[in-house]
């Protein structure tokens, strides 16, 4: 039998009268030969004879993928009980076989993964998340902070909050402008639907008005900061902790919660409720051109029956949860990046998890304020 | 300077290194030698403060590491961990800000005249991103010995340098010890390093889980009988 798919490779299996039989090859065993033809030199491997020799006497060039599927094919005949043996190379091919086939197998320094069940994996992931999360242990590291912080005042670093606000506030704005222009546009449409029907067009205002200040604008400005800052305060805070930079400013004496935590919180502390009041104001702009386009509602009109239907406590009682909302993305964030472990990989975890927790804090946060001013009659 | 008794380090129930014992003598430059997985960073951390002993004591200048605090000692960290948000004379001046009553011009003076004793002048507003990676070690120097310390722990300085920079880091090492006193601390494993400056060493293995050799590179280069100890000294015989 014999196999030339390529000019510069040939095979052919020479079967012996003893019941020997070897296989001969020529030419060039390169990489891209190797893969063209590989099947079929298997083939030729494939029937049975009592001792079979590769002789490579006929090769000018072995390469190292090729290397490796001769001596993988030679193994594969001894382990299916056959006697093989690589017989006839020189030179640079004899070396090449020597680089390669000297080491010996060693097993995975890893075990194979063992199979388990759903529930045991979810156990095991938990377990996992909860060890390593630290979340009570940097609540504390918090709290004991901030009681130094209201003692030493200097111990945060007040430079860096001006820097951090024009990032997280005065970057962001833009963003939040058009996205709460367009709620406040979208929920006036769908309200405008509604109320035709019964000649309420002027209470499309207060719809909007109302919506828009207790929990639409805080809502979305504070999903926005989570995406933007939240993320960015993770990721930076992720990329110093496997730098070494935070193991750098412990050894300078600087504790990185003075340093880095601290100015975050204040930063979306202040900065959210900021961002919510300008939200405010643009979406119910936003339902105003919806009102004064589509329902014939002058401006003046609008803006009198906003100003009746929204009072101080719907704009305050927004910016309060703000707070609340800030405070949560601000200390989630901090904490995922200063436990990020193991490089981007780890950086980029720590990033998507920040962001995925700050989301669901803010909408318990939010559930929770809105059934607390619902028992306080507000 | 320092004084290590009984030392057990690792994390969680995983002993990395168990009853080190060693002293380090004021104005020495020593080594802390070793394979890659013997426990040389552990050590590092646990001597300047950042690892918690499981068991044991360490003693620097007769206390334990300092957690909090102005730092007694400069470090130099395997990457540098510059702030890449400051430029290199912030990096420098941090500590001098966060630590003393200097005024800024005072600063100043003090952060360009470190800047100018690892060979970084003029580079005082670069940040960390705009230099190399030797720089960076150097701006890293510069920003350890800003309280002017008396003891100094140096993570791999030479790790990823070409042989010139290497070189020139190490006569910057080996300066700073002849000229301010300086104790050095320097965790490696690059022979040529070892032998340019380190006066005493010991040697760490993973798998012994503590230190298999002590004593002058160069005797334990010639007269170490340990496998582990002349495989590290002379790798190509082990290779050949």
């Amino acid at each position: 039998m014999t196999d030339t798919h390529d000019p510069g490779f040939r095979v052919e299996r020479v079967d012996l009268q003893d019941g020997r039989a070897e296989l001969r090859f020529g030419g060039q065993l390169r990489f891209r030969q190797c893969f063209a033809s590989w099947q079929s030199v298997r083939r030729l491997a494939r029937p049975p004879a009592a001792h079979l020799a590769f002789d490579l006497s006929g090769v000018d060039t072995l390469d190292g993928a090729a290397t490796a599927l001769l001596l993988e094919l030679r193994d594969e005949v001894v382990a299916a009980g056959g006697d093989a043996e690589i017989v006839g190379a020189h030179g640079g091919v004899r070396a090449m076989l020597d680089l390669y086939g000297s080491h010996p197998p060693r097993s995975s320094l890893h075990p194979p993964p063992t199979r388990i069940g759903v529930l045991d994996q979810i156990g095991r992931e938990t377990l996992t998340m909860l060890s390593e999360s630290h979340g009570l242990d940097f609540i504390g590291d918090v709290a004991l902070a901030g009681a130094n912080a209201v003692r030493v005042p200097s111990s945060i670093n007040w430079g860096d909050v001006p820097r951090l606000m024009e990032r997280a506030g005065a970057d962001s704005l833009p963003i939040v402008l058009v996205i709460n222009f367009l709620v406040g546009l979208v929920t006036a449409f769908q309200a405008a639907v509604q109320l035709k029907q019964f000649g309420a067009n002027i209470f499309v205002a207060d719809l909007v008005g109302l919506s828009v200040t207790r929990e639409l604008a805080p809502l979305m400005t504070a999903i926005i900061v989570a995406g933007r800052s939240g993320a960015a305060f993770s990721a930076e805070l992720g990329t110093m902790r496997v730098s070494e930079e935070i193991d750098a400013l412990r050894t300078l004496g600087l504790d990185p919660y003075g340093f880095l935590v601290f100015p975050r919180i204040i930063t979306l502390v202040l900065v959210l409720p900021l961002l919510t009041i300008l939200a405010d104001v643009i979406g119910i702009a936003g339902g105003l051109l919806v009102a004064m386009l589509g329902l014939d509602i002058t401006a003046n009109a609008y803006l009198i029956e906003t100003q009746k239907a929204v009072r101080l406590w719907d704009v305050s009682s927004g910016c309060l949860k703000t707070v609340f909302f800030g405070l949560s993305i601000a200390l989630i964030a901090c904490q995922r990046g200063l436990a990020a472990r193991g490089g981007a990989e780890g950086v980029g975890r720590a990033t998507t998890s920040a962001v995925v927790t700050s989301l669901f804090a803010i909408v318990v946060i939010d559930a929770i304020f809105t059934v607390l001013f619902n028992v306080l009659g507000r | 300077m320092i004084e290590v008794e009984r030392l057990t380090l690792g994390y969680g129930n995983t002993v990395v290194l168990e009853n080190l014992d060693f002293t380090v003598a004021r104005g020495d430059v020593f080594a802390v030698l070793g394979g890659s997985g013997s426990g040389k960073s552990t050590l590092l951390r646990a001597l300047i403060g950042l690892e918690e002993p499981l068991r044991g004591t360490i003693r620097i200048a007769g206390a334990p590491p300092r957690r909090e605090g102005p730092p007694g000692n400069g470090v130099l960290f395997q990457s540098g961990a510059l702030f890449g948000s400051m430029t290199l004379a912030e990096n420098v001046a941090l500590a001098l800000a966060k630590w003393t009553k200097l005024d800024r011009d005072a600063i100043d003076t003090i952060v360009r005249s470190k800047l100018r004793l690892v060979g970084l002048e003029g580079f005082e507003n670069h940040l960390p991103a705009e230099i190399s990676g030797g720089m960076k070690k150097r701006a890293g120097i510069a920003r350890a010995l800003a309280l002017d310390p008396s003891l100094l722990f140096l993570d791999e300085p030479s790790a990823g340098l070409d042989p010139v920079t290497s070189a020139e880091l190490d006569d910057l090492i080996a300066t700073l010890n002849v000229s301010l006193g300086m104790t050095t601390v320097v965790v490696t494993h690059e022979l040529r390093s070892i032998f340019a400056i380190v006066r005493h060493c010991i040697m760490l293995d993973g798998r012994a889980r503590g230190i298999v050799a002590r004593g002058e590179p160069a005797a334990l280069r010639d007269g170490s009988a340990d496998p582990a100890v002349r495989a590290f000294f002379n790798p190509r015989a082990r290779a050949a």
